[in-house]
């Protein structure tokens, strides 16, 4: 086999779960940290630590706890299989569930820091002019926290690209199914395939830069226009 | 009863707010009072912005809010147009974004010819592409008096709009809150702590101490009542009603007829029939027994005393009726003995200044 032909599942398969699970990030994180910026309730603190859990815990003891309860006789992993009657664990879908969480933190506390910075005035400012609450939620609080919103998303999505440990727990190492990346690069390694793990690795490392480097000539695009 | 007609209760950590007051349907009314009085939080009361206020609020005979009946209309219901304290404007939006947001969410279908017209009454038509980050301090308040009324509201809350203003600002303002009053057939909350806008502005005052309205009613009447605070200050003044009623074309003197008499003062020439209003501080007035005619001082008029209160160590202030019109003189303890003023004494007020205010 020649040493460059390298199989590029494993890039597809990564993207398509960081697209997928930055959507659901996207969907599960604006109403949490949109929550957490206003609310006065006794459960801010444990919501917030709970949901900022993954940045301290090692993936590992996610991922074990993860596959505990993906697994068919655990409780997310019976409710599936009731459902689409398939498995979770060491299922595509499984490592969407596991990515979510693990960068949930990620995109959470950026979108609160930004949905806090807008503070009551432009709401208030709102409402006097006839807007509802979910009305100025989408008009005015969305809008003016975009550059925390772009910001959230990109770390979201970057996040799960580089992400291992949880993946390597719960996915297994199945290829074209939850072989990701860094798992391919990592089997690269092991495999002693230093130029396969070369250009896979190189290839991640551009691809993060580009990534940075785009939203922070975003942020000061938005930045110069005001917002 | 038309008109709103207001009470509130609320208690926020050791502050507690307690105001009850009414006003009519038209007209500025002025919440006034030291800072950190509560004047900002009640105005947000009637807003709905402070949703653990209790109370009745009614506006126009609709009920808006009533803590027994469990009625609140959320704020966004409340056909109020806002104006906050540093003219809070959507920055992500332009001008024109700004003015439309609140237009596009009014009740009543605003016509393309009533954005025009209060786009050219604001004078903010230059403004319509531009960011409102770019705005000055005079233009962001036009725009945001222009966004409140564009809402259709049935009343106007102004949030000390001159108070974050400098001085050229203030006075470019000045003429759209006049026109405002004179114009705007619907009420106006005006929350300022200076009694030198108040006066020239609000024909209504609710006057607060902190948590509490200490009293209510016609601007004139409470300037110049000797039981409230506002009389024994510093800028006790009194505020006259008057129209012009000629020229002294030799000295360039206005002369302006008020039901006790004629008060001429240097001005130029206003068209006749204008209706002003002049402001005449209790300092500037000097009680005199007699009608002296050599003095320098012109306006000099016959008024009865109506009520003495010494409120000073070494003076006292005097309520004056002259032909209706209430006036106030800051005198000394000495010269009430010494003249033998009392309530009724026929006396005469040398007035030395007296500040237009149109």
């Amino acid at each position: 086999m020649n040493a460059l032909a390298i199989d590029l599942t494993p890039v597809w398969l990564t993207l398509r779960l960081a697209l997928i699970s930055t959507a659901f990030l996207f969907v599960i994180g604006t109403p949490v940290a949109w929550w957490l910026a206003r609310t006065r309730s006794f459960l801010k603190l444990p919501v917030e630590s709970v949901v900022a859990l993954p940045l301290v815990l090692p993936p590992t003891v996610l991922g074990f706890y993860l596959l505990l309860g993906l697994a068919p006789t655990g409780p997310l992993g019976k409710a599936w299989h009731a459902i689409s009657g398939g498995s979770l664990a060491f299922s595509f879908s499984g490592l969407v569930i596991g990515s979510v969480l693990y960068s949930l933190p990620f995109v959470v506390q950026p979108l609160q820091n930004a949905f806090e910075a807008i503070g009551e005035r432009p709401l208030r400012v709102a409402a006097m002019l006839g807007a509802g609450p979910v009305d100025r939620f989408f008009t005015v609080a969305l809008p003016l926290a975009r550059r925390g919103l772009v910001t959230a998303l990109t770390l979201g999505f970057a996040h799960t690209v580089g992400e291992f440990g949880v993946v390597l727990m719960i996915g297994g190492n199945i290829p074209g199914k939850t072989q990701v990346l860094s798992i391919a690069i990592y089997d690269h390694v092991e495999a002693l395939e230093y130029t396969r793990a070369h250009v896979l690795s190189a290839g991640l490392l551009i691809f993060s830069f580009l990534v940075m480097f785009i939203v922070h000539l975003t942020n000061r695009r938005l930045q110069a226009r005001g917002l | 009863m038309s008109g709103i007609d207001a009470h509130f209760m609320l208690r926020r950590g050791d502050f507690m707010l307690e105001a009850t007051f009414q006003t009519p349907a038209s007209g500025v009314t002025a919440l006034f009072g030291p800072s950190g009085c509560g004047k900002s939080t009640l105005l947000n009361c009637i807003a709905g912005l402070e949703p653990a206020a209790r109370g009745t609020l009614r506006v126009n005979d609709e009920l808006w809010q009533d803590s027994e009946l469990r009625v609140f209309v959320p704020a966004h219901r409340r056909r109020v147009g806002y104006v906050f304290q540093d003219a809070g404007l959507l920055a992500h939006l332009s001008v024109r974004g700004n003015l439309e947001y609140g237009m596009r969410r009014a009740l009543r279908v605003r016509s393309r010819a009533t954005f025009s017209r209060t786009v050219e009454w604001a004078g903010i038509g230059p403004l319509l592409g531009r960011r409102v980050q770019g705005l000055s301090g005079g233009e962001r308040s036009r725009v945001a008096m222009a966004c409140a009324l564009l809402r259709d509201p049935v009343m106007l809350l102004m949030d000390e709009p001159l108070a974050a203003l400098d001085a050229r600002s203030r006075a470019e303002l000045l003429p759209f809150l006049e026109r405002l009053r004179d114009e705007l057939p619907i009420p106006v909350l005006y929350v300022s702590h200076a009694i030198d806008e108040v006066a020239r502005l609000a024909d209504h005052l609710v006057n607060l101490e902190p948590g509490r309205v200490v009293a209510h009613g016609n601007l004139r009447e409470m300037l110049t009542r000797l039981d409230l605070a506002l009389a024994r200050s510093d800028e006790a003044a009194a505020i006259l009603d008057a129209t012009v009623a000629g020229y002294d074309e030799q000295f360039q003197l206005a002369l302006l007829a008020f039901p006790g008499g004629r008060l001429a003062i240097p001005q130029q020439r206003l068209p006749e029939g204008t209706a002003v209003r002049v402001r005449i501080l209790a300092r500037d007035v000097s009680l005199s027994l007699e009608h002296h005619r050599n003095t320098s001082i012109l306006n000099i008029f016959p008024v009865r005393v109506l009520e003495i209160t010494e409120d000073r160590p070494a003076q006292a202030i005097v309520k004056l009726d002259a032909s209706g019109a209430s006036l106030l003189a800051r005198v000394t303890r000495r010269s009430v003995h010494s003249l033998g003023l009392g309530p009724g004494a026929e006396i005469y007020a040398q007035i030395k200044s007296v500040a237009l205010l149109r």
